[in-house]
């Protein structure tokens, strides 16, 4: 047997969010045009989205956005696997615009779907069982990739600059109250189209940029938790690291965040007692998730947008505030070609998360305040 | 000892090992060499007014030629040699015209000297170039800092109406090191107390722990260094009490150690001095013997037993290690330890050191140390378990390069033996089992011990972890990391060069280029 190669690209990149935080969707133009601004920070070789109430027709389903390479095969492999394990209430091909100035895209398919659990499987939450169809068509069928797999929302991406995804995937004609973008650099392979961002698994997205050099420890300790990192690229690891400590281990943002990015035990020591026991802890129980090596990241899930950068702030990220709307991105000026005047922006520290949700936690209720986590 | 009474009669057919050359323009006759060889291979002629010496003793330990004051002395391997022979070496005649000579099992000590690969030099490892910044370590954060001991699976946290979080998950009682090294078991017997005390002062100092060893720890130490000690509980179970086990650090179980995997050990009756005798709580002057096995564990379900019987001892306060040899099944061993609940794991290489072991055993038992942290980490993680205990790695490790690669093959910290009694002055002539260490480290004679100013080689041990920590600081800067935990596991930060495709599948690493 030929040895377990593990692949990591690298990559710089742009990323940009923007959410409404009274949850009322609005179309993609904008943002579109903010990554576009950004062009620099890409190469061509991967740009992508995820949107937030996407899918309002379909939102108690898992929207499943997969993408086949080479022949029938894996289509049709994917389809038996699926009709075993749901009830696809509805399937298509993603619609495209054949013009878009995109590399050899491949076919993407979206499908519909309610878990259709049997046997043991009935113990497993449906999330669990979604999490564990998703790593089995990565895992098993060759040629077969999960773009996205959350409820009401979806993940495009591609290779080519970002705004030529858009064009690609029609983006213009979709709307949704949260939208993360990326446009991408890798430099050490060919980038493809499973490798761009935003990552997702269920409703998490993670759009980033940077290397991460913890990404070997990081991966291995995933494992543990049944997260096989099969994208290729270093990023994918903080999407399922997300997703167990958030979803799995309901851990909250601050902690997490606390968790990625982690004051040095210098700064620990000086904390009042009880955060110093907290902090201390998280550090020895969750050391493997430290993720170390310049990073910035969007991390998106329903109500929720996130913004984090590593501990000592190597990658940029900056965020600004205009009425109901918040924007996070690589550059300030990206933010003010959407929205000239800005109630305010600013420039978090190093490991300190922004947080951006709705109040309530549920989709279209009152408003709250943007603060800054201090 | 065996042979002793054949010496007496016997011509023995030995060549010496060594050549001892004396300038003697340089030579100013003060017996300097005299005094500082236990072996007595130098000796004054009053008549001749001249020094000789009798190079059939000669050990190659080389203190005499450090402290002659007049650099007087060259000691050098005896270059008339048989008649090459691929087969029969040099080595082999002798070691067999010894056994001729004697009838007697050879014996040796310190660490397997034998050629067999060593994978630190088969491994490089990554630096940080363009996409990723390496960090310099003087100027930002490097943190070495390591827990040892079992860790949750998760957390339980929940975020109070106050902005509080609150964790109501148990921890399980963790060491700190402040540098991933630590210092590996050497028991008093074995060493002498001061070369014993001095490991305790440097670890105390530095923040990182000692492990004394099967041979108890001195009450007058216990107060002030009980805290950086690991406590050995193993098969002669000497020393062996409440206070002793409640005073330190962590407890350790020996199974195995990896210089004679599957091997006990005999302390001679004359080195029993009375400290020795109170301290291992035996009669002054017997033997001190070490069963092969623990007789009490003849499974895993017996080492359970033992371990929570010493986790009820101290009130499942201290992390406990079972330390084990490198052998041919470690990784199922090592999941069984986990399972038995032991926190730390110890893995004793190929080439872990001794102060007595059959020669037989070793040079040709064992795995090294390379291989058996990587299987061992690999299955642990196959099976969930990695965070349930600590892995600590020894056998092997001769510099802060090598350190750096065991952790990123999937060690938590390792441990250091041979290079702590370099720190001290030993020269590796592997006589240890003689009780005539020149350096005063392997033995019990007062003479030769109080050679070991515990202030000054406590200082020459804190002096090398400083130096070795500051160069894994500088290795991990230049990966683009910052704390030592993203080290650990990783081994996309090695690449293995001159390797057959099983080995880098064993190490789990990507060959050079790939
Ligand atoms: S120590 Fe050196 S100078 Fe002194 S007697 Fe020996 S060889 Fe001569
Ligand atoms: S400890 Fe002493 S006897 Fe043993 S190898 Fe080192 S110098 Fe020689």
């Amino acid at each position: 047997m030929r040895r377990k190669m593990y692949e990591k690209e690298i990559s710089a990149c742009s990323i940009f969010g923007a959410m409404n935080i009274e949850g009322e969707r609005f179309t993609g133009e904008g943002v579109i045009k903010a990554i576009a601004n950004m062009h620099l920070r890409g190469n061509g070789l991967g740009g992508g989205f995820a949107i937030y109430g996407l899918y309002p027709e379909y939102e108690y389903y898992y929207a499943l956005h997969i993408m086949f390479r080479g022949n029938e095969g894996a289509k049709k492999e994917t389809d038996a696997l699926l009709n075993r394990s749901f009830d696809v209430v509805h399937d298509e091909e993603m619609p495209s615009g054949e013009r878009a100035n995109v590399p050899d895209p491949p076919l993407v398919w979206r499908y519909f779907v309610a878990p259709d659990k049997k046997g043991k499987d009935k113990l497993l939450s449906d999330d669990d069982y979604v999490v564990q169809k998703v790593m089995d068509i990565n895992l098993r069928i060759e040629n077969a990739h999960v773009f996205s797999s959350g409820k009401n929302m979806g993940v495009f991406k591609g290779v080519g600059y970002p705004e030529d995804v858009a064009e690609y995937f029609q983006l213009d004609s979709y709307r949704g109250h949260i939208w993360t973008a990326h446009g991408r650099f890798p430099t050490n392979t060919q980038g493809w189209w499973g490798g761009a961002h935003p990552f997702c698994i269920l409703d998490w997205t993670v759009a980033h940029n940077g290397e991460i050099s913890s990404y070997g420890t990081n991966r291995r300790y995933l494992e543990m938790f049944g997260y096989h990192c099969t994208l290729n690229t270093d990023s994918e690891v903080i999407a399922y690291a997300v997703d167990l400590l958030m979803r799995r281990q309901n851990l909250p943002m601050d902690v997490v965040a606390k968790i990625f990015a982690p004051p040095v035990w210098e700064a620990i020591e000086r904390e009042e007692e009880s955060k110093k026991i907290l902090l201390a802890m998280l550090r020895r129980v969750y050391a493997p998730l430290l993720i170390n090596g310049p990073f910035a990241v969007i991390i998106a899930h329903h109500g929720e947008m996130i913004g984090l950068t590593d501990r000592i702030r190597l990658r940029p990220l900056t965020a600004g505030v205009r009425g109901k709307m918040t924007y996070l991105s690589s550059e300030e000026a990206a933010i003010r070609l959407v929205s000239k005047k800005l109630d305010r922006a600013w420039t978090p520290n190093g490991g300190e998360p922004i947080v951006v949700s709705l109040d309530g936690g549920g989709r279209g209720e009152k408003v709250d305040e943007v603060i800054p986590f201090a | 000892m065996e042979g002793e009474e054949e010496k007496k009669w016997m011509k023995s057919y030995l060549l010496p090992e060594f050549i001892i050359e004396r300038n003697e323009d340089r030579c100013i006759k003060c017996k300097v060499c005299e005094r500082q060889c236990a072996f007595e291979t130098h000796r004054y002629d009053e008549e001749l007014d001249r020094m000789f010496s009798n190079e059939e003793s000669c050990v190659g330990c080389q203190r005499c030629a450090v402290f002659c004051p007049t650099n007087a002395l060259t000691v050098k391997p005896n270059q008339s040699a048989y008649r090459p022979n691929y087969s029969w070496t040099g080595e082999r005649i002798s070691d067999l015209t010894k056994q001729a000579e004697t009838g007697a099992v050879l014996l040796t000590g310190s660490g397997n000297d034998r050629p067999y690969p060593i994978y630190w030099e088969h491994l490089l490892l990554n630096a940080s170039q363009v996409t990723n910044p390496s960090i310099d370590p003087l100027r930002e954060p490097m943190e070495l800092r390591t827990f040892l001991g079992r860790k949750p699976d998760m957390l339980e946290a929940e975020l109070m109406d106050d902005g509080e979080v609150r964790i109501s998950t148990e921890m399980p009682p963790n060491v700190m090191v402040k540098t991933p090294i630590l210092f590996s078991a050497l028991s008093y017997g074995a060493i002498s107390y001061q070369a014993f005390k001095s490991l305790a002062m440097a670890a105390s100092e530095y923040g990182t722990l000692f492990n004394t060893g099967e041979g108890g720890l001195p009450k007058d130490l216990r107060k002030e260094y009980g805290k950086n000690a690991i406590v050995q509980c193993a098969s002669g179970r000497f020393g062996v009490d409440l206070e002793y086990l409640n005073c330190s650090a962590a407890v350790e179980i020996k199974i195995g150690q990896g210089a004679k995997p599957g091997i006990g050990g005999h302390l001679p009756g004359e080195k029993v001095s009375c400290l020795i005798a109170e301290t291992r709580m035996i009669p002054a002057g017997t033997d001190a013997l070490s069963p092969a096995p623990q007789h009490d564990i003849y499974s895993i379900e017996d080492l359970s037993a033992l371990i929570y019987a010493l986790k009820e001892a101290t009130n499942y306060e201290k992390p406990v290690s079972v330390k084990i040899a490198a052998v041919h099944n470690s990784a199922a061993i090592a999941s069984g330890m986990v399972r038995a609940g032991a926190d730390i794991i110890a893995l004793d290489g190929l080439r872990g050191g001794t102060g007595a072991a059959p020669k037989m055993i070793r040079d040709n038992v064992g795995i090294p140390i390379e291989l058996a942290i990587s299987s061992v980490d690999e299955r642990l993680r196959e099976e969930g378990i990695r965070n349930r205990c600590s892995i600590l790695a020894a056998g092997g490790m001769r510099c802060s390069a090598d350190v750096v690669k065991a952790i990123a093959l999937g060690a938590d910290a390792v441990y250091i033996g041979t290079a702590a009694l370099i720190a001290m002055g030993c020269t590796l002539c592997q006589k240890c089992y003689t009780g005539k260490c020149n350096w005063g480290i392997c033995t019990q004679d007062p003479y030769l011990a109080k050679r070991i100013n515990p202030d000054i080689a406590s200082r020459r041990l804190t002096n090398l972890l400083r130096a070795w920590s500051m160069e894994i600081k500088e290795m991990l800067g230049g990966m683009g990391i910052n704390a030592i935990e993203s080290l650990r596991g990783n081994r996309d930060h090695l690449r293995g060069v001159g390797l057959q495709e099983w080995e880098l599948e064993v190490l789990g690493v990507k060959g050079a280029g790939e």
